[in-house]
């Protein structure tokens, strides 16, 4: 089965336990200022312990909080033909592929894993913002296409968490087709009856909120996530006026009709679990049996504290 | 009035003087003024040739905005007999920037969705310069439905320079309606001809062109973001459009080369603009064979091809021969 490209082991990924990593690491919150201890960050989940703020997370990272005993297998992704418009800007696109997958050692701006959420099968494909800004490109197509082809072949739900700035410019037109290209792929799990699950986290906008992103059969968003089609920015020069407070955020959209709920990051794996459950009509998780709180998470900060 | 571009400012001279001439009071009957527009005509045809041959992106990018270039309701005009203008997406309000016609193609009934960019000012405020607001497309989906439940072909028209950034459009939910649109497109029954004739301006212009045939007109473009918001992002500098539509590879030709258009339609000689009747007639030609080759397909065939399309949209190695499978007996 040559889909599956390594196993995670649990724990075996997670920076607690990398010997390399010295204590000293601290991390500034974008929102508070509070500078919070890498430790303290990792058993948050990246969201800011004075003030909630939720910071970007790397896609094993959110795999890490949600999967049953953080074990996930990684899917496969197909990569496309790299930089087919032969792009250059004041960099070349190769370049800033190269970087990218250097800081993030990734491949691309998109992971998919499957593994077990409350005992249930379940296919979760997560963007990764430090990848060129979660750009979507051709290598997010294939991995949301792999992502649908796989919940069908086994029949999963799937659950997908969005961020990204938007279409990957320097794949120019062939960024653009990601939009219904993708939608190919989310359509065939709608007429399958396999349930979508969107998460909305910051940032989400442009092409991927105008396509994948906003066709889910349930949209959550993480807290105060900046959400919407057009950025800030360019609305305030096109109307010409500030914006009000709280607009394009989460719980601006929530209020709008545009979301079902709201959730914390914290909260994430129970409201997953819940979900997929009703919709894949199993019957409830039981408490005790299954993990729901973050027992893994007492458990290290005995080790660590 | 008519409006020159910079590259076409040796042109305007000899426009003037063609025009001249012909204002003179016996051009009629005066055979040496006649001999003398005539020569002054092929000046023009051929300078405009030479000039249009070698239009670099950027200047592509600028035909396709033309003021004077022919816009979507000159089109429908020109193409559909018995348009009726049809409003409103049932929820919210009609959009004018995107509007839409029951109307007659040759001898069959078709739907007609298009953006409309307005000609003068005040028609372009009407029309808020062809960008879409959420019910724009909502109204898009609402006709698709029922070109779906008549069995009528839909023949999109694009041409904007964007979905509408503002206020009001967001709340509304911008990336749902586009998003709705383009799901819409995969779901409909009959076929679907999608017609770039000037600006393919990223996501505000996908949602019209999720088609079976693809079809652009030479000098249009069709991009994930204009060269001037390109150049302010990538060179920090709006003023390097010139080298971010270079990058972009954003022309019908580029397009044709992706797999992303079906066919480029040509255009008169300088462009749609000095010829609209040559062009409309170019188009009623492409269209119509367009429309042979797909309009008796059945639903499920049209469907299954549309997905496999878009599946497959920027695969750009060669195709392999598909293994067959061959029965031993
Ligand atoms: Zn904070």
């Amino acid at each position: 089965m040559n889909w599956i490209s390594n196993y995670v082991r649990p724990k075996l990924k997670s920076m607690l336990d990398r010997k390399d990593v010295p204590d000293n690491l601290w991390t500034t919150c974008g929102s508070c200022g509070v500078m919070i201890n890498h430790r303290t960050m990792i058993r948050s989940m990246n969201v800011c312990p004075d003030c909630d703020h939720h910071m970007t997370i790397s896609p094993r990272q959110r795999f890490d909080t949600l999967f049953d005993d953080r074990i996930y297998k990684l899917l496969e992704i197909e990569s496309p033909k790299e930089d087919p418009l032969s792009f250059r800007d004041t960099k070349k696109y190769t370049d800033r592929l190269r970087s990218s997958q250097k800081v993030t050692e990734e491949k691309d701006a998109m992971l998919v894993a499957e593994g077990n959420i409350g005992k249930l099968k379940t296919i979760v494909a997560a963007q990764d913002f430090e990848f060129m800004a979660g750009s979507m490109g051709m290598y997010v197509g294939n991995a949301i296409l792999a992502a649908c082809e796989r919940c069908l072949k086994i029949k999963a739900p799937l659950v997908l968490f969005a961020t990204a700035g938007g279409a990957r410019m320097q794949e120019g037109i062939l960024s653009l087709m990601q939009m219904p290209r993708s939608t190919v792929g989310i359509k065939q799990l709608a007429d399958a009856g396999l349930p979508y699950i969107v998460v909305l986290t910051n940032p989400t906008t442009g092409g991927v909120t105008a396509s994948y992103a906003m066709l889910g059969d349930i949209h959550i968003a993480e807290p105060k996530a900046l959400i919407g089609f057009a950025g800030p920015r360019v609305i305030e020069q096109t109307i010409k006026e500030k914006l009000p407070e709280g607009f394009q955020r989460s719980e601006y959209l929530l209020e709008k009709g545009m979301l079902d709920m709201v959730v914390h990051r914290k909260n994430m794996r129970e409201t997953i679990m819940v979900l997929t459950r009703l919709l894949m009509k199993k019957p409830p998780a039981i408490r005790g049996e299954i993990t729901f709180e973050k027992n893994s998470d007492q458990k290290q900060s005995s080790q660590t504290d | 009035m008519k409006h020159y571009l910079d590259f076409e400012k040796p042109i305007a001279d000899l426009d003037v003087q063609i025009s001249e001439l012909m204002a003179t009071p016996d051009f009629d009957k005066n055979e040496g003024l006649q001999a003398s527009r005539k020569r002054l005509s092929d000046r023009v045809d051929k300078q405009l040739k030479e000039i249009y041959k070698k239009l670099t992106p950027w200047q592509k990018c600028q035909v396709a905005r033309h003021p004077d270039r022919p816009h979507y309701k000159d089109y429908v005009n020109a193409l559909f007999t018995e348009c009726t203008l049809l409003a409103g997406d049932r929820n919210f309000s009609d959009d004018q920037a995107v509007l839409g016609y029951l109307a007659r193609f040759d001898d069959r009934p078709v739907i007609v969705i298009g953006q409309e960019k307005g000609h003068d000012t005040k028609s372009r405020l009407v029309h808020n310069f062809g960008m879409a607001r959420p019910e724009g497309y909502r109204k898009a989906i609402r006709l698709m439905e029922m070109a779906d439940k008549f069995k009528m072909p839909i023949i999109t028209v694009v041409d904007t320079p964007g979905a509408y950034p503002g206020l009001g459009a967001e709340e509304r939910g911008q990336s749902e309606a586009i998003a709705r649109t383009i799901e819409k497109s995969f779901e409909i029954g009959v076929p679907v001809i999608s017609i770039i004739i000037g600006e393919g301006g990223s996501g505000g212009a996908v949602a019209l062109a999720t088609a079976d045939r693809n079809l652009m007109l030479e000098n249009a473009i069709y991009s994930v973001i204009s060269p001037e918001g390109c150049a302010s992002i990538l060179w920090k500098n709006a003023e390097m459009m010139g080298s971010a539509a270079n990058a972009l590879k954003l022309t019908a030709n580029d397009m044709k080369k992706f797999g992303v258009v079906d066919k480029v339609v040509s255009e008169p000689i300088g462009g749609a603009h000095r010829d609209p009747q040559q062009m409309y007639k170019s188009l009623r030609t492409a269209l119509r064979s367009t429309l042979k080759e797909i309009g008796q397909k059945r639903p499920d065939t049209l469907r299954r091809d549309r997905i496999e399309k878009f599946k497959n949209m920027g695969n750009l190695e060669e195709k392999k021969p598909s293994k067959r499978r061959v029965k031993i007996l």
